[in-house]
């Protein structure tokens, strides 16, 4: 037994999160009670943010291979081949809690924190994308029971959020390019802040986490060493919120973006030395996880003394020092002999980088503190042997009503739904984005392509090469409320379009799941579930998922937030020249719905379906207050072949524009694509039967492949060609107008106004709401 | 004809300006490093957007004091082209090589988005192959962006003929008072950018190397490499 200050007892290992059993096992790894120290790694490496000990045995259902897949999950980042001996390194990650405790901070460590996890692995950060998810900005029937206090905390949350996102961003000098802004009152106390991040390396410089020969010195850089973020991980994290949370502020981190701007530098010139065998960033769990997960992988071990790690304060014990989490900090191994060179390039960017330890063969992670030993434990038992658990899973009773007529009140035959119409628009969920993304530089690097509300996806051109990538994210709580295997499914195949329409293969994934409690039976089936769709769908896809993050515990006294699986799908394009954004072109182009299902399909889906496909909508949600049936069905073979249709489109340069229908249904995503290209409006006659003569099936109902696509009027007898060959139906529904918006539904106006007119509601919306005082 | 695009520690718009020079104009470009203290062999020197370190304390208050800031006093005193871009601008504030200061955006935030500029004068090494009166799209992306100077140094500027750029609306018409559309951070008389007495020293905010290649938005900003490159060639074949 080595001497810490404190006795552990198992009252204090519960206090640290471990349960009796985890406790015991730890001892039996020892052979003996661990001392205080060791207590700390256990907790945090077994923690759940850490270990995965709730997920893992769902995760390996996942796809995780296809043909252009480098590096699955497993390692910082997700890698995969994009041609010309070029490698997309990408990955999603939460940070939901520390956001909401200290949303400015919290949001900025988040995309700190999976800005290193790329530039570890050898890759220059080319793009950030951030999915975000508020509580209610605003009063109405769509923001359920939210009080005023609840609206103004809301507000005050993402404000801070956005600023800390931009803060970190726009500083560090990676263009925030996209993502979602999604408003759900179940989000009210605990807010999603998912940051995905992408970057770009050669294939033969792409850097990996694994120690390599006995004797290497291991090497700290960075920032020093503080007493902020300890446990983070173990204890914000993998903790519901409780009355008391906002007392766990100093377990958030404290970000900046400087340093690690210098630190992005200094370790991509240090790694073209030649002389960088391995490097892990400090992330959670800091300087515990980035030595015995490096040590672990090379299966060696790792021997640190804690007394040359640079630190900012004075009297840190070794708990501290390991448990730090403090941000902007790297852990290499160099190859012994050419440290120097190393320290050097280190030094011309003015950060501390110091040998603290080598590389040993006998498998511990051996901590010392001034030559004293003060821990010892074989590194992959915390790095790989941690707690697996099959938790216990319970279908919920149903949480919904069923779907069913007079659920809704629908408009009289023959009255418009213009009204309801400017009241979808204001919703925020679907209003414009721009007063939050024109806060980030969308454009640094002179990559962006397709930037922030300009497309259904982000497009990067890559300058080494005629090729570009596309990037869009996607997710809907609300579906995986309804039915989580079924809105997981959906999050894929609406990922998926989105960059379709932007004119890309979809490739790769990478999924970051949020939920409740895992030890809640319920929560565990919504985990299980959405694990299920999000593999069936990835499946018939084909887009392997490479990587990602899991969030539990996000609920506040005892209230889960909608199980929300996010998707990040990457997208190729062959020429960056053929990217599509979402807005109309020209007036007089054509105006085309194109559906993956044919007519016939399209019918009998929609007479079984059409009440779904309303009464799950944002529609019912904004308008009516109804949150209630299942999500609409799901038809992977269309979604496929709508897909490959659209990168025909494209890349044969026959469309000019393409948008995928979502969140407000075809009404919402014929006015988005004029707004997209001010002054330009729409002249719209729908004629297709749906189960029911309400229009508003029609206009708002949400089901999945389905895009609005604009083209030349010459060019329509080429789009019917090629969606013939990939059995996808075409239908002319109107023309690229000016001025007045106008939908007829069967002969009926049920839409029109001004287009400028309808514009402004859906732009100012969220700017107003934040800035009213 | 050399450029050279200095790297501040925090500089993340150098690689932008490197490949707007090297790739997209085809002019010889180099790095300068902020500890070089000499800056010989160069023709222009750009001082690149970014947070040079940091941007502690005030946007190029540290900027100033490092040794290349030195070496580009004595580059611009002794007539060579120098460009400021966005923090580059907000470094030669500090640094007294333009009149002037930056303060916060007029509504505290930071901005990224297309604005127009109207070319106000020619007569300089960096608009000399635009026309007057025309107007340019480029983006800005920044914090402190919101000139401000006082009266008497205002009157001097627009006595001199010293302001180059102001911020428009998209026909080239003047930015009404308070209009955040057209002068988004809130600048005094809607200056963008503005140059020395010399002409040779040029600030502005909005970002020309932003707008080279049209596909990603617009071209409009060549015009300023076009004309230094121009106004060097000029330069090189008369005789000193």
């Amino acid at each position: 037994m080595i001497d810490t200050e404190i006795k552990v007892t198992p009252q204090i290992a519960s206090e640290h999160g471990l349960t009796p059993e985890e406790y015991a096992r730890i001892q039996k790894i020892l052979g003996r009670d661990p001392n205080f120290t060791e207590l700390g790694i256990f907790s945090v490496m077994w923690s759940e943010h850490c270990s995965y000990k709730s997920s893992r045995v769902h995760l390996k259902r996942l796809p995780t291979e296809g043909k252009y897949v480098v590096q699955g999950p497993g390692e910082n980042a997700g890698v995969v081949d994009i041609g010309d001996g070029l490698c997309a390194v990408f990955k999603i990650e939460s940070h939901n809690h520390p956001s909401f405790v200290e949303p400015f901070q919290g949001a900025a460590t988040g995309v700190g924190g999976i800005l290193r996890d790329i530039f570890t692995m050898g890759a220059r950060p080319i793009a950030v994308l951030d999915s975000l998810r508020f509580g209610p900005i605003a009063a109405g029937p769509g923001a359920g029971s939210a009080t005023a206090e609840d609206i103004a905390r809301n507000r005050r949350i993402l404000d801070g959020v956005i600023r800390g996102i931009g803060f970190y961003g726009n500083c560090f000098g990676v263009p925030t390019v996209g993502g979602e802004v999604v408003f759900e009152p179940c989000y009210s106390n605990n807010p999603l802040v998912n940051a995905l991040a992408l970057g770009i390396a050669r294939r033969e410089e792409l850097f990996f986490a694994r120690a390599r020969g006995v004797g290497n010195p291991v090497i700290y850089a960075g920032a020093k060493t503080g007493r902020d973020g300890i446990h983070g991980a173990s204890l914000l994290a993998s903790a519901e919120f409780s009355e008391e949370s906002q007392q766990k502020r100093p377990n958030v981190q404290v970000g900046d973006p400087f340093m690690e701007k210098l630190l992005l530098e200094a370790c991509l010139e240090a790694m073209r030395t030649g002389a960088v065998v391995a490097i892990q960033d400090m992330g959670a769990a800091g300087l515990t996880s980035s030595s015995s997960e490096m040590a672990s992988r090379g299966g060696l071990g790792i021997e640190i003394d804690l007394a040359r790690v640079p630190q900012r304060e004075t009297g840190m014990t070794p708990y501290e020092i390991m448990l730090s989490e403090s941000q902007e900090r790297m852990l290499l191994v160099a190859e012994r002999g050419r440290e120097r060179q190393v320290f050097e390039v280190f030094q011309k960017w003015g950060l501390d980088a110091v040998e603290v330890g080598r590389v040993t063969s006998d498998g511990k992670l051996r901590i010392l503190d001034h030559g004293r030993l003060a821990a010892e434990i074989p590194a992959h038992a915390i790095a790989e042997e941690g707690p697996r658990y099959e938790r216990p899973i319970a279908k919920p009773r149903a949480s919904a009503p069923q779907a069913k007529m007079g659920l809704l009140e629908f408009a009289p035959k023959g009255s418009d739904l213009t009204e309801n119409f400017r009241q979808l628009l204001a919703s925020p969920t679907i209003a414009s984005k721009y007063w939050i993304t024109e806060q980030y530089d969308s454009m640094v690097r002179t990559n962006t392509r397709v930037g922030p509300g300009s497309g259904d996806a982000a497009v990067l051109r890559l300058k080494e090469t005629k090729r570009a990538l596309a990037l869009a994210t996607d997710g809907n709580g609300r579906w995986c409320f309804l039915a989580p295997r079924l809105g997981a499914m959906h999050a894929v195949a609406e990922a998926a379009r989105n960059v379709a329409c932007a004119g890309a293969r979809p490739i790769a994934a990478t999924n970051c799941l949020n939920f409740g409690n895992p030890e809640k039976p319920e929560v565990m089936w919504q985990f299980s579930e959405a694990i299920d769709g999000i593999s069936e769908a990835c499946r018939a896809l084909d887009i392997p998922v490479t990587g990602g993050n899991v969030s539990f515990y996000n609920e506040t006294l005892g209230k889960p937030i909608y199980p929300t699986p996010v998707l990040g799908v990457l997208g190729l394009l062959e020429d960056a020249e053929c990217a599509l954004g979402s807005g109309f072109y020209r007036e007089g182009d054509a105006i085309l719905l194109l559906e993956g299902r044919s007519q016939e399909a399209s019918l009998k889906a929609a007479a079984k379906d059409a009440l779904n496909e309303l009464s799950s909508s944002e529609y019912a949600k904004t308008i009516h207050g109804v949150v209630a049936g299942t999500p609409p069905a799901i038809d992977l073979a269309a979604e496929k072949r709508l897909i490959e249709c659209l990168v025909k489109l494209a890349s044969a340069k026959i469309i000019l524009s393409a948008h995928d229908i979502s969140d407000g249904g075809l009404a919402v995503t014929l006015a988005e694509s004029c707004f997209s290209s001010e002054g330009l409006s729409a002249e719209i006659a729908l004629d297709f039967d749906t189960a029911n003569e309400a229009a508003e099936f029609a206009l708002f109902g949400e089901r999945g492949a389905r895009v609005v696509v604009s083209v030349a009027s010459s060019s329509l007898a080429s789009v019917r060609a090629v969606a013939a060959q990939y059995n996808v139906n075409v239908q002319p529904i109107g023309t690229v107008s000016r001025g007045e918006f106008r939908i007829q539904y069967k002969g009926t106006p049920v839409i029109h106004g001004d287009i400028g007119s309808f514009r402004k509601i859906w732009a100012g919306r969220i700017g107003s709401a934040i800035e009213a005082r | 004809m050399k450029f050279g695009v200095v790297q501040f520690p925090g500089s993340n718009c150098d690689d932008d300006a490197y490949h707007a020079i090297g790739s997209v104009i085809g002019q010889p470009v180099e790095f300068i490093w902020h500890q070089s203290e000499k800056v010989s062999g160069f023709d222009a020197i750009i001082l690149p957007g970014g947070f040079a370190y940091g941007d502690y304390l005030r946007t190029g208050a540290i900027a100033r004091f490092s040794p290349v800031m030195k070496a580009v006093d004595r580059f611009a005193h002794s007539g060579g082209l120098v460009l400021g871009i966005c923090n580059g601008f907000q470094i030669l504030l500090e640094a007294g090589l333009l009149p002037g200061a930056m303060m916060r955006n007029k509504g505290l935030r930071y901005l990224c988005r297309q604005v127009h500029i109207r070319v106000e004068c020619t007569d300089t090494p960096f608009t000399c192959a635009a026309q007057r009166g025309q107007v340019l799209m480029a983006p800005i992306a920044h914090n402190d962006g919101n000139y401000f100077c006082e009266p008497a140094t205002l009157a001097e500027l627009e006595r001199n003929d010293q302001i180059i750029f102001r911020y428009v609306a998209p026909d080239g018409h003047d930015a009404a008072e308070n209009d955040r559309e057209a002068n988004p951070n809130g600048s005094l008389a809607a200056i963008a950018g503005i140059c020395n007495r010399e002409r040779n020293v040029v600030g502005l905010m909005p970002h020309p190397e932003r707008a080279v290649e049209s596909p990603l938005g617009s071209a409009d900003g060549l015009v300023v490499f076009r004309s230094m490159v121009a106004s060097l060639a000029r330069r090189a074949s008369v005789p000193a």
